[in-house]
């Protein structure tokens, strides 16, 4: 049986990683054997981990990965979307890699730094060095640790204190394996930094072609006192990849933070997503739709982390589960002592619009302070009979009565999404994935 | 030839025997009553005609213009003509209203083989029946039926009925829910889609809506059958006595 030791996700790395950008510089290169070696202990995941209890990862473990990938280039052409907001910049990553030709990010405006995170680490050494592996830090947790292991590129955006980003900035990677028997695998590494009262949006896509790759992208995000970060991703990869994003947001004082997955591509997906609100009157908007059909697998994993008193969190998922697919959602929300006066609530709905089609639900509070606002709801069931029957009494066919049905209850969710455009293109987006197109 | 020919019609829910044998003909523009107390069977002679899942015919036939209607899906007897206007309107949040309308509206012209309306003929057509049932225009822009009112609620079920123009429309208990005014604007609704080719079944607990759409003809459901069948003056009858006496009579 191969081991996760063996199976190339760590293959020579201590050779490879004195290639990776960056390399030389004391505090990265301690960062990356740090990740390695908590790696090597620790493993990808098993099911005997509580917070993997739902998601298998022994087909991920088996595979056979070639040595660090990332950085050979696709084997074929890649097929880049316009941006969903129209001539806005847009940063393209090919297999975890930037694509400088094929990014449009124009010049960045006074007070932003938005950079690949390659030429970050010439450029902006000291902003890396104060947050990489600080906002998510590596504790016990083998993908942030694999993924530091092999941290070479990914984005960066800084924005200096009351700077506004007034169109969205989008990225999108695009994954096609690299030529062989061997699974390929990339780590991204993203970092957003907001100084205080800065606004931005940033949208990320991922597509690709089939390979079976994996990618293992973390973000840290950092959003000073009365900033505002709008953050919303677009998973659509091949039905073959596995697609996990860890996504670790700090809020201080009066911070915001909405966040929005749309979840619909990928053989196993997971969204984990750990928010602290560290400063008083912080807000977390964290939200998302899951839909699956085949045998796909949608993980979606929260954790909010009410540190701060009189802080506001809402999660709202929704999810459409076809065919054998299987929905996880694990939603924990922590109010710590100190943190009176904290609004936290969640809600996670599914339908199963088959027989076959599976939901884990586990939400979970632990409330250590006595004077808060918090709740949880979970619901798993079918298409609503009597709206069903209702549509279809005025001539609607059934299946175009289902779809509508469908569409609406999505909605509910995509409806959380504050950009205008970003939503209608999701809205879109969720609507061709029902009527069972691609992207 | 009539257009609804109901002979012998039982019905079962959950196994059990709802209509024990109804025998009813409607003709063209016709407008027949049906009368009864609870449990009678009147919602469930509605779904039936309307093809509502778990609502099992055992014996007896249907037919709507001469052809078998129980063999149809819900969505085709709509296509064909048939109207439920429902005791009680779905609330569907997160579908626009005006969405909703124009795709029933589309769906039974493309069955009936006319072409299909874009957005602009669509709201031209829709704007013209809203100003003739004189409904404002905001209630189409909400999403279907949520969080309406039980008046506008059976005033959206009237805008359907004129959009979708049927031969046969059932009204299912319309005045349920409804206080004397809110009654009054639907009858009137109901009154203005009268017509010689449009036939109308009228469910109702009470007598008080046939002061407002008047029949041609009054049936009493009672136990699932139908027991007396008479004029509009069966009616105020009804009102006096109640339904005991006349059931009772009747057995």
């Amino acid at each position: 049986m191969t081991t996760t030791r063996d199976n190339g996700l760590l293959a020579d790395h201590t050779n490879l990683a004195a290639a990776l950008p960056g390399a030389g510089a004391p505090w990265l290169d301690a960062l990356r054997a740090d990740g390695a070696k908590r790696f090597a202990g620790l493993g990808l995941p098993t099911r005997k981990d509580e917070a993997w209890k739902y998601t298998d990862l022994s087909a991920l473990a088996r595979s056979r990965f070639a040595p660090c990938c990332g950085a050979a280039p696709a084997p074929r052409s890649p097929e880049i979307p316009a941006p969903l907001v129209a001539d806005g910049p847009q940063a393209v990553f090919i297999n975890g890699r930037f694509d400088a030709e094929l990014s449009t990010l124009g010049g960045a405006p006074e007070g932003v730094t938005a950079l690949p995170l390659a030429q970050a680490m010439t450029q902006e050494p000291k902003l890396l060095e104060s947050y990489l592996g600080r906002v998510a830090e590596l504790g016990r947790k083998p993908l942030v640790a694999l993924n530091t292991a092999w941290l070479a590129d990914g984005f960066v955006l800084h924005l200096a204190g009351g700077v506004t980003l007034t169109r969205p900035i989008e990225l999108v990677f695009w994954g096609d394996a690299c030529a062989g028997d061997d699974r390929s695998a990339w780590h991204p590494r993203h970092l957003i930094v907001l100084d205080p009262s800065a606004r931005a949006t940033v949208v990320e896509r991922h597509i690709g072609r089939p390979g079976g790759h994996f990618a293992n992208s973390v973000t840290e995000i950092a959003v000073a006192a009365g900033a505002a970060l709008r953050h919303y991703r677009m998973q659509d990869e091949p039905g073959d990849a596995a697609h996990i994003a860890t996504t670790e947001v700090v809020l201080s004082a009066g911070a915001a933070y909405e966040g929005f997955v749309l979840s619909t591509g990928a053989a196993l997906a997971r969204n984990q997503i750990a928010v602290t609100l560290q400063g008083e009157g912080a807000t977390a908007s964290v939200n998302g739709a899951y839909m699956g059909r085949a045998s796909q697998i949608t993980d979606t994993t929260t954790l909010i982390d009410h540190a701060a008193p009189g802080c506001t969190s809402s999660q709202t998922y929704k999810g459409v589960l076809d065919e054998r697919s299987r929905g996880v959602f694990q939603g924990r929300i922590v109010v710590r002592k100190d943190a009176q006066k904290s609004d936290g609530h969640q809600s996670n709905r599914a339908i199963l619009l088959s027989d076959r089609a599976e939901i884990d639900a586990k939400p979970e509070l632990e409330i250590y302070a006595d004077d808060v606002k918090c709740g949880h709801g979970a619901t798993a069931g079918e298409l609503d009979d009597d709206a069903l029957f209702y549509l279809r009494a005025r001539g609607i066919p059934e299946h175009e009565a289902r779809g509508l049905l469908i569409d609406a209850f999505i909605d509910g969710a995509i409806g959380e999404i504050t950009h205008e455009t970003v939503r209608e293109a999701f809205r879109q987006r969720a609507e061709a994935w029902r009527q069972g197109g691609a992207a | 030839m009539n257009i609804l020919s109901i002979k012998n019609l039982h019905a079962t829910v959950d196994g059990k025997e709802i209509l024990k044998g109804i025998d009813l003909e409607i003709g063209a523009g016709e407008i027949h009553a049906i009368m009864g107390p609870n449990g009678s069977g009147k919602s469930t002679l509605s779904y039936t005609l309307a093809g509502r899942e778990g609502y099992e015919v055992t014996q007896g036939e249907v037919l709507y213009k001469g052809q078998d209607l129980l063999a149809l899906l819900p969505e085709e007897r709509a296509q064909a003509g048939i109207f439920l206007a429902f005791q009680y309107p779905v609330e569907i949040p997160g579908v626009p209203t005006v969405t909703f309308l124009k795709q029933a509206m589309n769906s039974v012209r493309k069955a009936r083989g006319e072409k299909e309306l874009d957005a602009f003929e669509f709201k031209k057509l829709m704007d013209a029946r809203l100003k003739e049932l004189n409904i404002v225009n905001d209630m189409v822009r909400r999403p279907l039926n949520a969080g309406f009112s039980g008046g506008e609620k059976k005033r959206m079920e009237v805008l359907q009925m004129a959009l979708l123009a049927p031969t046969l429309a059932i009204l299912d208990e319309t005045d349920s829910g409804l206080d004397i005014d809110a009654m009054k604007v639907v009858a009137e609704g109901v009154n203005a889609l009268r017509g010689a080719d449009r036939s109308m079944l009228v469910i109702t607990h009470y007598q008080r809506l046939l002061d407002y759409i008047v029949p041609d003809h009054v049936h009493v459901l009672a136990g699932g059958r139908i027991v007396r069948s008479g004029d509009k003056s069966l009616a105020l009858e009804l009102e006096e006595k109640g339904y005991a006496d006349i059931a009772t009579a009747a057995a």
